[in-house]
């Protein structure tokens, strides 16, 4: 089959202009309202439950979910369908453990929620560094994915399309802060949602709208080995680790945690997160039909020859069911999930930077709020400039295994620390300084441990850590440390302090 | 001692306050228990029963897809419960603690 992928696509470079032109004009509108550091970080809390359910969705469905996972299946069948359900059932623990506290006990990162009771200086520098490197890597991934995928649909140039995506979203952030970074989530979530239901209707459409005439089509195809679990599952206790840190990592994602700020209270932040499991959970189940059609109608050679990874199916499917045009549309939706989950990563990563490091440990929370306000924006421009440096350093590498390296760290570092801090009384700061470091450093140094960079990049013959994912060492591990130093060496004014965050907790700041 | 509801009575406790947070925390532990033993299962019969998962129900669906599913509306489900308590008991109970 003769694609028009890779060729310059008008229809494509029309909708992404027209995409382009709505955000900026949102932007120009948002920047008109963001007068405080409490409209730059926190949208003036003003956000809507069901607006910030689909910015959650937005935030947290990349280009990865869409074009990786529809790729995944189509290419390996079921085992793709673990990805899509290991990223979903990280959203209720959400709901149950995080949401509400994080509102009623925070301002603008998860670090003060850690802080509320502990000292400053030690919790907002470790939690710097686990926020810092989970923003990273998620950035780094992003980047030259937005790279690759810009050449691969439109032609252009990987360092042109790094740069245009960095000063894309730079705009966004700098100028609109999280109002502007809010809707453009809200209308990048839309136009996945909307375009992954097209894509999946005009598919069951083939198939009399019975998704099982699609799997079975599938099956006879490709022998029914599709349909259950393969290669990908090979080691039982590396799939448990993995499962663990895209449970517990979701729950620990700055830029997903900064969004409950945004809402006016508590409840709010709740019904969020219920409208944000709905239409997360409904898009995950819309990339089995996206990743069997693909298989089916598209073929697993015709896709494997396009992208060795199979990233391309989703954009060949939508080429055979939809023409052309309906192929621009998704790849000008694919380019805007990318914009939209850079900005909303460059805002958590300047909040990290001027709101927990330059306000709280380098000015002692005595910093005006134009103060505030322009250290933020000058953090948002040394990040855009650093996310396009590494968007370029690292293009050509591989760099799927950074996704699930920033869900370990978020899951190792930031978890046990933020769960500890709300759950129970003994928490010392050194506790949970000790936690978080401990964390961040040991997720590291057991990736490059791993096969995954000793054995596919480093190429040695063996690794010296036997599993890819570190979740199942590093979370228990971040958790016995923060109890373990906690319990040694008691603090009891912090254990005191914490009727007063209960009461916080539960009641907010009334 | 992970339960914050059996606190040290030297403290400043509000018992009516202690009462709410140890329902919160109940259902909380007991939801998220519920999403985690689904999840891990369906990875675990993934990990040491491919042959179950891949034995087809009806034409077009294995027990593994069907499962599959079943975790995706069990998340649904469980945090719709969450919601349904929190909107009527839990607000209700700070209702009473502001008044």
């Amino acid at each position: 089959m003769t694609s028009a992928i890779g060729e310059p696509n008008l229809t494509a470079i029309a909708f992404f202009g027209l995409f382009i032109v709505l955000s900026l004009g949102i932007t120009v509108w948002a920047s008109r309202r963001t007068r405080t550091a409490d409209h730059f970080y926190a949208a003036g809390r003003s956000v809507t439950a069901f607006q910030n359910g689909l910015a959650l969705a937005g935030d947290y469905m990349s280009a990865a979910s869409f074009l990786g996972i529809a790729g995944l299946v189509a290419v390996s069948g079921f085992d793709g369908l673990i990805y899509s359900i290991g990223f979903l059932v990280g959203w209720p623990i959400v709901m149950f453990l995080i949401a509400e506290p994080l509102r009623n006990l925070g301002r603008y990162t998860f670090a003060d929620v850690v802080a509320t009771r502990l000292r400053q200086t030690p919790i907002r520098i470790a939690a710097a560094i686990g926020a810092l490197a989970v923003i990273a890597f998620y950035l780094i991934a992003q980047m030259v994915g937005a790279g690759n995928l810009i050449r691969l649909l439109f032609g252009l140039p990987y360092e042109a399309a790094v740069v245009i995506v960095g000063v894309v979203m730079l705009a966004y952030v700098l100028f609109g802060g999280m109002i502007a970074t809010t809707w453009v989530q809200i209308v990048k979530a839309v136009l996945l949602l909307g375009g992954a239901t097209i894509l999946a209707g005009l598919v069951l459409m083939r198939f009399s709208f019975n998704p099982l005439a699609l799997f079975e089509q599938a099956s006879a195809t490709y022998g029914p080995g599709v349909l259950a679990p393969g290669r990908q599952v090979t080691d039982p206790i590396d799939a448990i680790s993995l499962g663990l840190a895209l449970m517990l990592g979701t729950a620990g994602l700055p830029h997903i945690l900064m969004r409950f700020y945004t809402v006016p209270d508590a409840k709010t932040a709740r019904t969020s997160v219920g409208y944000a499991t709905a239409f997360i959970g409904f898009f995950y189940l819309l990339t089995f039909i996206l990743g069997f059609g693909a298989m089916v109608i598209v073929g697993r050679e015709a896709i494997t020859k396009v992208d060795a990874g199979g990233n391309m199916a989703a954009p060949l499917l939508a080429e055979v069911v939809g023409g052309t045009p309906f192929l621009g549309f998704i790849a000008a939706v694919a380019f805007a999930t990318i914009l939209a989950v850079v900005a909303g990563l460059t805002l958590s990563g300047a909040a990290t930077l001027s709101h927990d490091l330059w306000v709280n440990v380098i000015r002692g929370a005595h910093a005006s709020e134009r103060e505030q306000f322009l250290v933020a924006r000058g953090a948002t421009i040394l990040l855009a400039i650093v996310s396009i440096v590494l968007g370029i350093t690292f293009k050509g590498q591989n760099v799927a295994y950074m996704v699930g390296l920033a869900f370990a760290i978020a899951a190792s570092a930031n978890f046990p620390a933020l769960v500890l801090s709300i759950f129970w009384k003994r928490l010392t700061t050194a506790g949970a300084q000790v936690s978080m470091i401990t964390g961040t450093v040991s997720t590291l140094l057991l990736i490059y441990l791993s096969p995954t960079i000793q054995i596919d990049i480093l190429k040695h013959a063996e690794a010296w850590f036997p599993l890819r994912n570190p979740g199942i060492v590093t979370i228990p591990l971040s958790f016995i440390v923060a109890i373990g130093v906690s319990l040694l060496r008691p603090v009891p004014s912090e254990e005191r302090r914490f009727a007063e965050l209960e009461r916080q907790l539960h009641l907010g700041l009334d | 001692m992970l339960w914050p509801h059996m606190s040290n009575p030297t403290q400043t406790v509000d018992p009516a306050l202690e009462a709410v947070s140890a329902a919160r925390w109940r259902m909380a532990i007991l939801l998220t228990t519920t999403m985690m033993v689904v999840y891990f299962g369906f990875i675990l019969l993934v990990a040491f029963n491919k042959p179950l998962l891949g034995t087809p129900l009806v034409p077009g669906l294995s027990i593994g897809m069907l499962l599959g599913v079943l975790v995706i509306v069990a998340a649904w489900v469980l945090t719709w419960i969450y919601v349904r308590w929190a909107n009527t008991h839990y607000d209700a109970s700070l209702r009473g603690l502001r008044s």
